[in-house]
Formats: structure tokens, sequence, C-alpha cells
């Protein structure tokens, strides 16, 4: 009887053990759907106002006109130009970085870069604007005799030190899980080390980096307080990398304080959170297909 | 021992290998014969598989090991300071445990050292490709399908695919690390066959778990006990008349 007894608190035990990391897998999923519902239902209103067409095509954004003009295309090229520029930017060197510290160097340095580039993603966006604002603004500015030093690049660039982290540590993941043996091999066939890492490591690696850099992308169209401080906050579509944008976040930020409850103006910053959302879902998307293609081909055709 | 007057493609001289403070290897000293097939037999860790990475300094790629003692290449130090690791592991190709071609198709993982060693004609590594590939009996398996990946082979396919890479080289000596050990009977068997005429042409030295693999391919076993070889003799005699007590007692099955 008591073994059978053990047995059964046993089973209650698995039981409820299981129900309870059940409830917690499914309380976070259940909080982001309550965050997209609620999303959804204080964005779709604007459309009764204006079409979805006009809203993001639309190139004026005067939300507070009389009668208001709600379209945010000029928010959309703001953050795409940035994120893009940031990318040319982050790309590169968090990919060239990951494969520095995962392949070629000595294994002091290697410590010292990885801590590094960690404390980098570790910098609260806020003083990264602030340097932005205060150091390369006017550097900006002097340096190229512009108007204003709160622009593209010197958002780009702020994003781009945003991304780097992100890129490098995933890039890095992926270039370590690249099988020993496949270094074995290439270098028993005679590679050296550089034609080792340029035809095998890196191919092999590949889907993992993709993943890595949409996913640097995915968190520089996301990021809010730098472009809000160094964008510049002009709401047209800009013209050159010296020109001031205004990103769907820094405008989500900058007016949500202001625009009265249930008003047109904040409908439409909902309806901004919407695309917002919708983009950066893309990427992870993206990033997932990737990811999943490579693996079930086994890169054959590389 | 072996008689003196034969061929002797590689040499090593009271070799001692160390990873950091521990000494894997001491005072190795070995005649490997050209066209012949040399078994490298002992329990695990006594430094079978560290000398067979030696020979082609696959152990450069380790940090902190030191070899003392020389190894000669057809009579050149492969660890004197002026010779290229990589041109080493051109002439001394290898073969590996588990068979490691690169996801890459069957075609590209044959190219891939040819390339390296700059042949661009594309006739010329057309039949480079066709002619290892036969070399390693895997030539009508897989001329149809030369496009796909080689991960889509059976793993005894991926092993003779991963001999006709090396054989791709044109190397002079195959290295070959337990080649047979993650494969089934058959695909062990055809291995093994190949072994055999390969051996026409080129130098095999192969580490092996299994004894009697090395008493069916090979004409000279070494026998390796912590980090010495206790004896290195002819196969036949190794396995029928040791003259060593410890070998015995090895083959027999009686310790390792």
């Amino acid at each position: 009887m008591k073994t059978r007894k053990n047995i059964l608190t046993k089973r209650t035990e698995e039981i409820a053990i299981r129900n309870l990391f059940g409830f917690f897998a499914f309380l976070s999923v259940l909080l982001l759907g309550l965050i997209l519902v609620f999303l959804f239902r204080e964005g779709l209103p604007l459309f009764k106002q204006i079409s979805v067409a006009d809203f993001l095509f639309g190139t004026a954004w005067y939300p507070t006109y009389d009668p208001p003009e709600y379209g945010i295309w000029p928010l959309i090229v703001g953050s795409l130009v940035v994120t893009f520029f940031a990318c040319l930017i982050a790309v590169p060197l968090g990919f060239l970085s990951a494969v520095y510290i995962a392949e070629i160097a000595p294994a002091g340095i290697k410590e010292i870069l990885k801590s590094v580039i960690e404390l980098l993603a570790g910098l609260p966006s806020v003083v990264l604007g602030f340097f932005g604002m205060v150091i390369v603004g006017p550097w900006l500015q002097e340096t190229f005799d512009l108007p204003t030093g709160l622009n593209i690049a010197n958002a780009a660039v702020m994003l781009a030190i945003m991304a780097i982290p992100t890129i490098s540590s995933l890039s890095e993941d992926a270039l370590y899980a690249v099988p020993r043996e496949f270094k074995e091999a290439s270098y028993a066939l005679g590679a050296t080390r550089y034609e080792t890492i340029i035809r095998v490591v890196v191919p092999a690696a590949l889907s993992g980096i993709s993943t890595a850099v949409i996913l640097g992308m995915a968190r520089a169209i996301g990021e809010t307080m730098v472009v809000l401080m160094v964008a510049g906050g002009a709401a047209a579509v800009p013209g050159g990398i010296f020109d001031a944008v205004r990103p769907m976040t820094a405008s989500i930020a900058a007016e949500m304080g202001e625009a009265p409850f249930r008003s047109g103006h904040y409908h439409a910053l909902f309806a901004t959170g919407i695309v917002l959302f919708v983009i950066t879902l893309a990427f992870n998307l993206i990033a997932d297909t990737i990811s999943n293609r490579f693996r079930e081909t086994g890169s054959g055709t590389l | 021992m072996v008689t003196v007057e034969k061929d002797f493609i590689i040499r090593t001289k009271n070799v001692d290998f160390f990873y950091g403070a521990f000494r894997a290897l001491s005072g190795i000293t070995m005649n490997f014969e050209k066209n012949k097939v040399t078994a490298l037999i002992g329990p695990s860790g006594c430094g079978k598989s560290t000398l067979l990475r030696l020979l082609n300094r696959m152990n450069d790629l380790i940090d902190g090991t030191r070899v003392e003692g020389e190894i000669l290449f057809e009579g050149r130090n492969i660890y004197a300071p002026e010779v290229d690791p990589v041109e080493i592991r051109q002439r001394i190709g290898m073969v590996f445990q588990k068979p490691n071609p690169f996801p890459k198709s069957i075609f590209n993982n044959m190219t891939y050292a040819p390339k390296l060693a700059g042949i661009r004609d594309s006739g010329e590594i057309n039949a480079l490709v066709e002619e290892s590939l036969k070399q390693a009996v895997l030539w009508d398996e897989v001329k149809d399908i030369l496009a796909k990946s080689a991960m889509t082979l059976s793993g005894g396919q991926q092993q003779r695919l991963c001999i006709a890479r090396a054989l791709a080289m044109k190397p002079d000596v195959i290295l070959m690390d337990e080649p047979t050990s993650a494969l089934d009977p058959i695909s062990t068997a055809k291995i093994e066959e190949l072994i055999d005429t390969l051996k026409k042409h080129y130098t095999i030295i192969i580490v092996t778990h299994n004894m009697q693999q090395a008493a069916r391919i090979s004409e000279y076993t070494g026998f390796f006990y912590l980090g010495k070889v206790i004896e290195f003799n002819g196969t036949e005699k190794i396995f029928t008349n040791p003259d060593m007590k410890q070998t015995e007692d090895y083959i027999t099955g009686r310790f390792g």
C-alpha cells in the first residue's frame, strides 16, 4: 500500500509541475496576445476617418492641424532609411568582429573583446542618445557645415552601435556551432586558416549569420530613444543622409503624451504602432524561415 | 625490428610529444615503408592517434602542444621551421574517424583540395574528380548525383567520399584515423578492400581499434601502450609470435 501511495503522490506531483510550467509558458503568450488586442483596438478606429492607403502613403503628417493629416509615409521612410544605413555600418563590423572573436583571436584578446561587446549591448540607449546629441551631433554640424547635426547619419551611427552586439554575438554562436570536423577536414586538405574560414566555416554558419543580421535590423528599427534624441524629428521624406527624419518610434514616443485620449491623433499613433509591429514581425519571420530552410537542406548547394 | 634496406617514406626519430605538461608520446622511433599498409594498434589513450596526427602536422591546430625529435618525410624534417605545414598536408592526406564531408555538393567536396592547389582548368578538374572517385570505388554510385549534397549519402559512402576527396589532392601518404569505427560491417569491408587496392600507389598508415582489421589489411603493425611503442614488426609476426609479452597479452585480449 505504501509504495502505491508513493506512486500516486509522485504522479500528482508530476502533473502539478507540468501544469505549473505550462501555465507560465501560456501566461507570457497570453500577455503578448492582450497587448496585440489592445494595439489593434486602439489603432483600427483611425481607418473610419481615412483609408489605409492614405495613412500609409500620405506624405503629410500634421496630426494637430485642422483638418489633421495622418500620412505616415515620411515616418516609414525615416525608420527604413535610418535602419538601412545603420545596417550598412553594423553588418560588416558585427560580422567581422564575430569572425575574429570566434576563429582568429588568441584566447586573451577573445575574452576582452567579447566582454566589451557585451558591455556595448548593456549600454542604456538614452546614454547613447546623449552621446549622439552632445558629441557626434555638433561634430557632424561643424565638419560638414550643416544646419543641424541631428540627422540620418548621426542616428545611423548610434543605431549601428546598438545593433553590433546583437549581430556579433549571434554570428559568433553560429560560427562556434560549425563542427570541428569540417575545419579539420579543410586543414587536412591543404587549406590555410583563412581559406578554411572563408570556404568552410562562414558558409556553414551562413544561416545563423543571416538570422543574426535580421534580428540586428529588427532591433534597430524598433529602437526609440536614440532616434528620438538624434534623428532630428522632421516628419518629411529626406533627400540626403544629412537630412533630419522622424522615425515611427520617435513619433509615437514624442507625441503620445500630448495626443488627447481616443482622438484621431491618438488612434493614428496606435496605427503607426501596428505598422511597426508588422514590420518587426516580418523581420522575425524571415529570420526564422532562413534558419529553417538552411537546416533542412544542410546548405547542400553552397 | 624491420630490416633496413627498404624504401622508407616517413621516419620518426625519438619523437616526444606534449599536451601542455602531459607527455603523450615518448621516444617514438618508427620507419614507415613506402606503398605498404602500417597499422597502429593499442588501447584508448595510448597515443596512436596522436602520432598519426603528428605525421601531417594536424596537432599544430591544438594550442599548447610541443614536439621534440624529428619526423622525416622523404628525408626532410617536417617540423623544421622553414617547412610549410600546408604543403605537408597536401602530400600527406588524412581520413578521419567520423566521415566529415563538407555540407556542400559531392562535386564541390571533390574539388575542394584541387582548387586550393590552384587548378583552375575545368577539364582537368572534372577528370581528376572522376579518377579519384573511381579509385575510391564510389564513381558508379554517385556519377549521376554529383550536384547533390554530400550529406545525403550513407555513412559508408560519405567515408569513401572523404577518401576520394583526399585522393584528389594526389598525396603520397594517406593517414587513416579509425576510418571504419563509425561504419557498419558491409561498409567496413568495402573500405578494407579499397585500402588493399590503394596501397599500390599510396603509403597507408591506419590507426585501428579492431585487431582483426589490422591483421587483415596491414603489412606492418605497431603496438602502442602508454605513449610508447612496445613492439613494431611485421603484422604476421605480431599476431602469431610477438616478441613482447605485453603485445601478446593485448592481442589475446588479456588487457586493453
